[in-house]
């Protein structure tokens, strides 16, 4: 008899280690981090018992209750009930626990334990109660709440085969054996009950030292908190250009090289112009810009796994209060610095659909890393590598702007949006803080390794199928001797018919050549100009010239800097767009947020551009 | 006196909540969080700008953030004085 492939569930508060958990038991890499309401799909895996048998593991979005009341709560009870399409009912739970906050976890575990259905308990974090002084006692916990309790580490891996060993053992249990399902308990019971067993559980504690209660007191405080906050995120922008400056030069004079190795080796032919102007000077001019991406991802994963990153949305609640946004709408906005994908995603832990709305429709603000590579290139052209103030360069602290610019923009626009189209009352802020952590070394190095990856992927797929695509659209039809291949090309034309409509924001032709095939990716930008320049080289000096130095003799500041403002807010991206529609059931919202976008970075650019042209800056 | 009022770092038990005046949803999820009738909280920090919001509380082993909408709704009563810190 061959039996059904067992399935089991990872159930628990928000933040309690279930995407650890499920990371560490199936070797998945879901992302983890130290704030509650990270994971916001179910997400399945392979476990392998101690037979050799595998288990469908679910990772579920951490819930406070039953009675879901957000997008990704529903999820959970969902597929707790069975009522989940294409997800099988769980045969056990894996009811996931933080041991140094029993006494809250043990509520929701009362309610998913009085189902009746097969459960074992993870006590997750153990080494994180011991931190806090205290001894617990799983026996004394298995005899209150009547199911195996079985203790673990997640990020160290501790516990992980006497779990897998329980799970099976719970599957084979008959259902009498289960603790029976009790008759309707209220929320104040569960709650009386559970500090007594957590007070059973406690064999000792000593004295309170909270460490995080201390950091709370600078971090958290009035005065201090915000400036900190600020010096941080300073700090931050900074690193991104000196930090990286020797990788950056060295990945450079790696490509340079690799193109005069082209040059000198590949007989003269129109497959070696496209290797050397499309595929190197062109992907190329975006790969150097790995250093910068893993340096602002240093920052963010260690903000995210530190547990700053509740904090900050703590200290900065009364900003988004004060635009009408939702203190929910912090970490999807938050998410949306890595790419406005993750975080248009995770606004599915917004309750209120207009309060979602609005944080879709301004997530594309957020600076993403994709324009990282843009900003970064244009900044080192035209901005000098001086010093404002000790230790602030003033490469950095444009950067740090145009961040801040994106975040200005997408309050004012939420500010707007919430008084006409999505109008409604804005939800509160209702957030635990969690416990600061040092983040481990092997899930950092994970995270970065699984960033860098991404981007060199997507530097070898999309942003090269449209480098090329882009590099034969110049190149054909092919010029009349003394006339300009660019102009003669058909992506020249199409540049100089779109330019018409830039010119009076400060576009030259090849600025409106980059912005259409950045829609398929913002760093395309950067790899469109190299490609342009390299193609439209008069000579072999000037294509050796490198990226910068050809935007320093084509632009204008003026120009560059109203480049930038249109990346500030142009929506230069589609899957974003494509994202946005699955997100709102149609068409009319990703519509919305395109119409407006296009119309801000024309607006910025133009007011930059001409700003600039006043203040004698061309 | 409600949570709001309270000055920092003095334990208070939460008399009374007045639920009707907040968000259904929001009220779900504070009681998620033991902020309820009976619960022994401590208002450890606030915000210095405008409003001085939002409000982190202390509860048990957990520091929740809440906004002063949802510290007004709830009347506390504070507990005794600690002799020594
Ligand atoms: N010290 C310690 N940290 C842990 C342990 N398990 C998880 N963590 C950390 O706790 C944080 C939360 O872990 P997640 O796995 O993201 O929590 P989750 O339950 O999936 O959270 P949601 O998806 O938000 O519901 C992360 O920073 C983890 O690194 C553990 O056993 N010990
Ligand atoms: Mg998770």
């Amino acid at each position: 008899m061959t039996r059904k492939t067992t399935v089991a569930a990872l159930v628990g508060n928000p933040n309690a280690g279930k995407s650890a958990l499920f990371n560490a038991l199936t070797g998945a890499r879901q992302k983890i981090a130290n704030y509650p309401g990270v994971t916001v799909e179910r997400k399945a895996g392979r476990l392998l018992l101690p037979s050799g048998e595998p288990v469908e593991l679910v990772d579920l979005p951490g819930s406070y209750a039953l009675d879901a009341a957000s997008p990704d709560e529903e999820v959970t009870r969902k597929v707790i009930m069975g009522e989940q399409e294409g997800q099988a009912r769980p045969d056990v739970i894996v009811l996931v626990l933080d041991s140094s906050n029993l006494e809250q976890h043990l509520v929701f575990a009362q309610e998913v334990i009085e189902l009746g259905r097969p459960t074992v308990v993870a006590l997750n974090m153990i080494d994180l109660a011991e931190r806090d002084g205290l001894t617990l006692d799983p026996a004394a916990l298995e005899a209150a709440l009547g199911v195996p309790v079985i203790p673990t580490v997640a990020v160290r891996r501790r516990g992980l085969t006497e779990l897998a060993a329980a799970i099976a053992e719970a599957r084979e249990r008959p259902e009498a054996a289960h603790p029976a399902p009790r008759p309707h308990v209220t929320l104040p019971e569960r709650r009386m009950l559970a500090h007594q067993m957590a007070t059973a559980a406690i064999l000792s504690e000593t004295a309170r030292h909270r460490i995080h209660a201390r950091m709370d007191k600078v971090l958290l405080h009035p005065w201090a908190g915000p400036p900190i906050l600020f010096a941080l995120l300073f700090v931050v922008f900074q690193a991104v250009f000196t930090w990286a400056t020797p990788f950056a030069d060295g990945l450079e004079a790696l490509v340079g090289g690799l193109g005069d190795l082209a040059k000198q080796t590949l007989p003269e032919s129109l497959l070696r112009d496209l290797l050397t102007e499309g595929v190197i000077a062109g992907v190329g001019s975006v790969v150097v810009f790995l250093p910068q991406i893993v340096i602002l991802f240093f920052f963010i994963l260690t903000m995210e796994a530190t547990g700053y990153m509740a904090r900050a949305a703590f200290l900065m609640d009364r900003m988004m209060a004060g635009v009408g946004l939702s203190g929910r709408s912090f970490i999807p906005l938050l998410s949306s610095f890595a790419c406005a994908i993750p975080g248009i995603m995770a606004t599915r832990s917004i309750t209120d659909p207009k309060d979602r709305l609005t944080t879709i429709l301004i997530a594309p603000m957020m600076t993403c890393s994709a324009r990282l590579p843009v900003y970064a290139v244009i900044i080192a052209a035209f901005i000098p590598n001086t010093r404002v103030g000790p230790g602030v360069g003033l490469q950095g602290l444009v950067l740090f702007c145009l961040y801040v610019a994106g975040i200005i923009g997408a309050m004012l626009v939420a500010l707007v949006l919430r008084r006409s189209v999505t109008k409604g009352a804005a939800s509160g802020f209702i957030m635990e803080l969690p416990k600061y952590q040092l983040p481990t070394v092997k899930d950092l190095a994970l995270g970065l390794w699984q960033r860098a990856w991404i981007f060199l992927r997507r530097a070898g797929t999309m942003i090269f199928t449209v480098t090329i695509a882009l590099w034969i659209l110049l190149n054909f039809p092919r010029a009349e001797p003394g006339q300009d291949q660019i102009d003669a090309s058909i992506a020249g034309t199409m540049a100089n018919g779109l330019a018409v409509v830039l010119e009076p924001i400060g576009f030259n032709r090849d600025m409106s050549l980059a912005i259409i095939p950045a829609m398929a990716a913002r760093e395309v930008a950067v790899s469109s100009l190299a490609t342009t320049y390299a193609v439209g080289a008069e000579d072999e000096e000037e294509a050796a010239m490198a990226l910068g130095a050809q935007l320093r003799t084509r632009w204008t500041l003026p120009m560059a800097l109203a480049f930038l403002a249109w990346f500030v807010f142009a929506p230069q991206c589609l899957s974003t767009i494509a994202v946005a529609r699955r997100e709102t059931n149609g068409w009319k919202w990703p519509a919305f947020m395109l119409a407006y976008l296009f119309a801000l970075a024309y607006v910025a650019a133009g007011i930059t551009y001409w700003t600039a042209i006043a203040a004698g800056l061309g | 006196m409600t949570l709001d009022q309270l000055p920092i770092g003095t334990p208070a038990r939460i008399a009374q909540v007045d639920w009707p005046a907040l968000v259904p949803e929001e009220a779900r999820r504070l009681r998620a969080l033991g902020l309820d009738e009976g619960a022994r909280v401590t208002l450890a920090y606030r915000g210095v700008f405008i409003g001085r919001d939002p409000l982190a509380v202390e509860i048990g082993r957990m520091t929740v953030a809440i906004r002063r909408v949802h510290a007004r709704a709830m009347q506390v009563e504070p507990l005794a004085e600690k002799t020594s810190a």
